[in-house]
């Protein structure tokens, strides 16, 4: 089973924690919102995920177990 | 390029003679339509039969094979929705047939597209066609609501559409097992009729996207399973289950069967909403349409968050989701908007751009910040600010706007400015380094009510 960082980009604030916690995975954009590379977690970084979850001041870092399906994005318009 | 000709029916010229029998040809939707007004009860049965509903008196066991049934007859028409996804209705319906719990449908009408007007007219003109999609679409999914989603600047529709559930009212009482049908008012704004913001705003919330999973098909108002059809998809619905799915795949092509309504505007003769057949040629559109008024520079194919292409390109183009893929468009909700060779088609980007920043629900920072951004970046491609550089930021920005919200508004204003980019090439780089060209002080010619979201918000919702 692999894991995937994801962010609820509507409880973002942009405190930029998630980047100071898993740089490997995280970078900022030029407002401060994360940039994520949401392919599956080698082993080792799971666990600095997970902390980078906990860190964030409001828990918008999601580690998603990769079993569930990927987020899918509903259209703009239905 | 195989286009098929078709004939295409203007909606104010509309005059089909009412016939019981299934017109085989175009117009389906339209067929029958009243020069001004909606078709009466008597009128909708006169000219499609009555609706047998033919699960609804029969025992549990009878209702859910007919339910089925239903569901099977729609995924062999190979129907798919029509409010811009283009997702397999039949896939959609059976996910919600199957997920716990009792399931709601929602009617979407809640065309927040200034440049789409096909819900509201099938609302102010087909009410009780619409009805029957839902209520067929009820029964499929074993719903016991039905809630009609109007846009509140809809006023005709909305109006239209209280006077038919009121003269269904008696059918409706005497049908076992037949859904409460009730009509909502949804905001006006763009993002309102996007699944999880229709969703949130009918269970009390704004009408603005949610964080999903889960999706409203597992998880829908009052966190019951949610089937939520544009209301085109549900007429579609209402034809297939009195003529079936054989006679719907009559017309369009093998992979997107049926008719679609398109909502035409810029330099034609008779601009509106049309059926066509799907893969029909976009020149067969405009003559439905009397022909053009001027030179057309290009068109934006799907509306605000579709893509521009080329006048010269727009020749051989066909009205399917095949022939429009090499152009990087699709017909999104069924929008056509031609523009003019008067009009300057970076000015009306930078508008467009502008337009879908404000229509932000100003959630999510990438959207929030990256849309504003764009529209800063064409404005200053526009003044002749940015340098050549202006272009690049475009591109940048776009990057940063993709895949990045809850829902796709940021990526339909990305996928617009990069097809932009693409198309008026020239005509950036000439503003980029000169500024302002003799079109740029013209009016804006692309269909745009200046509507910022906030005051949408304070729209009473009835």
């Amino acid at each position: 089973m692999s894991h995937r960082v994801l962010v609820n980009p509507i409880t973002c604030e942009a405190h930029g924690m998630c980047a100071e916690l898993l740089p490997e995975r995280i970078t900022l954009d030029e407002w401060g919102y994360p940039i994520i590379d949401d392919t599956p977690l080698h082993g080792s970084q799971v666990e600095h995920a997970m902390r980078a979850a906990r860190a964030c001041p409001t828990f918008a870092l999601l580690v998603q177990k990769e079993r569930a399906p990927r987020r899918e994005r509903t259209p703009a318009r239905g | 390029m195989s286009a098929r000709e078709t004939t295409m029916t203007e909606i104010r010229h509309s005059h089909g003679a009412p016939a019981a029998d299934a017109p085989p040809a175009l117009p389906r939707l339209l067929h029958g339509i009243r020069a001004q007004g909606a078709s009466t009860l008597a009128e909708h049965l006169a000219l499609h039969g009555p609706l047998a509903l033919g699960g609804s008196g029969g025992r549990r066991r009878h209702q859910r094979e007919h339910a089925a049934a239903l569901i099977d007859e729609i995924e062999l028409s190979g129907l798919t929705g029509r409010g811009g996804a283009a997702f397999p209705t039949a896939t959609k319906m059976r996910a919600v047939a199957g997920a716990r719990g009792r399931a709601i449908v929602l009617a979407n009408a809640a065309e927040g597209e200034p440049a789409s007007l096909k819900d509201r007219t099938l609302l102010e003109t087909l009410p009780h066609l619409v009805l029957d999609g839902g209520l067929i679409a009820a029964e499929a999914v074993g719903a016991d609501e039905l809630i009609v989603c109007a846009c509140s600047s809809a006023a005709a529709g909305i109006d239209a559409m209280e006077v038919a559930i009121a003269e269904r009212a008696d059918e409706l009482a005497h049908t076992a097992h037949a859904p409460k049908v009730q009509l909502a008012i949804v905001p006006s704004h763009y993002v309102a009729g996007q699944e999880t913001a229709l969703v949130n705003f009918l269970g009390g919330g704004q009408a603005k996207p949610t964080f999903t999973p889960p999706l409203p098909f597992e998880q829908g108002l009052r966190r019951r399973p949610t089937l939520i059809n544009n209301v085109e998809t549900l007429g579609h619905v209402a034809l297939i289950a009195r003529h079936g799915s054989s006679w719907f795949r009559q017309l369009g092509t093998p992979t997107q069967p049926g008719s679609t309504l398109v909502t035409l505007s810029g330099p034609v003769a008779h601009p509106g909403v049309y059926e066509i057949e799907n893969g029909a040629s976009l020149s067969s559109l405009i003559d439905a349409a009397g022909g053009t008024t001027a030179r057309v520079r290009a068109a934006l194919m799907g509306g605000y968050s579709g893509a521009w292409v080329a006048g010269e390109r727009l020749g051989g183009v066909a009205l399917s989701k095949e022939h429009l893929a090499p152009h990087g468009a699709t017909l999104g909700a069924g929008i056509v908007l031609l523009l003019s060779e008067h009009a300057c088609p970076v000015a009306e980007t930078a508008r467009a751009a502008r337009w879908m920043a404000g229509q932000s629900a100003r959630q999510c920072g990438p959207c929030v910040h990256g849309l504003d951004a764009m529209a800063d970046a064409f404005d200053a491609i526009l003044t002749g600010a940015s340098g050549a550089r202006g272009m690049q930021r475009v591109e940048a920005l776009a990057a940063l706007s993709t895949r990045r919200g809850a829902c796709a508004h940021p990526d339909g204003a990305a996928n617009m400015a990069l097809s932009a980019l693409e198309v008026f090439a020239a005509e950036l780089a000439d503003h980029a380094r000169h500024g302002p060209c003799e079109s740029c002080s013209r009016a804006g010619e692309l269909p745009l009510p200046l509507r910022p979201l906030d005051a949408a918000e304070q729209e009473p919702a009835a």
